[in-house]
């Protein structure tokens, strides 16, 4: 049973760079003790919130994923509610959502270089064609927020 | 799901609306025709970590910009619904305007 999760808390602004770090290993060590891997760590650095929570008006973003099971989330679930330095967290298993993206977008180019070749065109688009504005690379770079690698 | 269907969402109001019976005194309202965001852009995941792309939908009172006003189409105003949600519960949109 291997399921992916994405785990997004928020460290209060009174932490230290040290005492993010701590909380960054501390799930790190649940998550290999009960046999999960750490796929990807990402920390957005300090961002303002979007609305008061407690007496905080910013926070540090920390994102995580995380392969493993239910009971590992649980644990974390748990650790988390527990720490008086998070003020904010949330866990949302993505391995579904993301095989629904990938099946719609692999449909999507199926469909567009099947139309292609029909039109007796070639089954990629060809650089320059297009209308105006739109990049001929689709990469994901939307999240690229200025984040860097926790380790 | 959407494979088959072109780009634009089925629904949304026609070019030219407001067509004014007998007394057409009043100029024809043109109004643009809505397309869904989403599909016309190809964007597949909506995702809640993606700010950027969440803050149109988010007008200055807070609440979430409906259907009606965004073209959006049913399918990914549900996805947009649930992840306005989730980016409020960590504080990165505001659930109301203070």
């Amino acid at each position: 049973m291997n399921r992916k999760y994405e785990l997004v808390y928020v460290v209060s602004p009174e932490a230290t760079d040290e005492q993010v770090a701590e909380l960054h290993t501390q799930v790190e060590s649940i998550v290999q003790r009960l046999n999960g891997t750490l796929e990807k760590s990402e920390n957005w650095g300090r961002r303002r919130l979007a609305y008061e929570i407690g007496r905080h008006k910013e926070g540090t973003y920390v994102l995580e994923v995380i392969l493993g099971g239910g009971d590992l989330m649980k644990e974390i679930d748990r650790r988390l509610k527990v720490s008086d330095l998070i003020i904010r967290h949330l866990i949302v298993r993505v391995d579904e959502e993301e095989g629904v993206v990938e099946r719609t977008r692999a449909r999507r180019t199926e469909t567009s270089r099947r139309r292609r070749v029909a039109r007796g065109l070639p089954a990629d688009r060809q650089p320059g064609e297009g209308q105006r504005g739109e990049p001929d690379d689709d990469r994901d770079d939307r999240f690229d927020m200025g984040a860097e690698d926790m380790r | 799901m959407n494979g088959k269907r072109g780009s634009g969402g089925g629904r949304g109001k026609k070019t030219a609306a407001g067509a004014q019976g007998k007394d057409g005194q009043r100029r024809p309202m043109f109004r643009r025709r809505k397309v869904c965001k989403f599909c016309s852009d190809k964007i597949d995941d909506i995702n809640y970590k993606d700010v950027k792309l969440l803050m149109p939908f988010v007008p200055e009172r807070a609440k979430i910009l409906p259907r009606r006003i965004s073209g959006t189409c049913a399918l990914h105003q549900r996805k947009l619904r649930t992840a306005l949600m989730r980016a409020r519960q960590l504080a990165l949109i505001p659930y109301t305007a203070e």
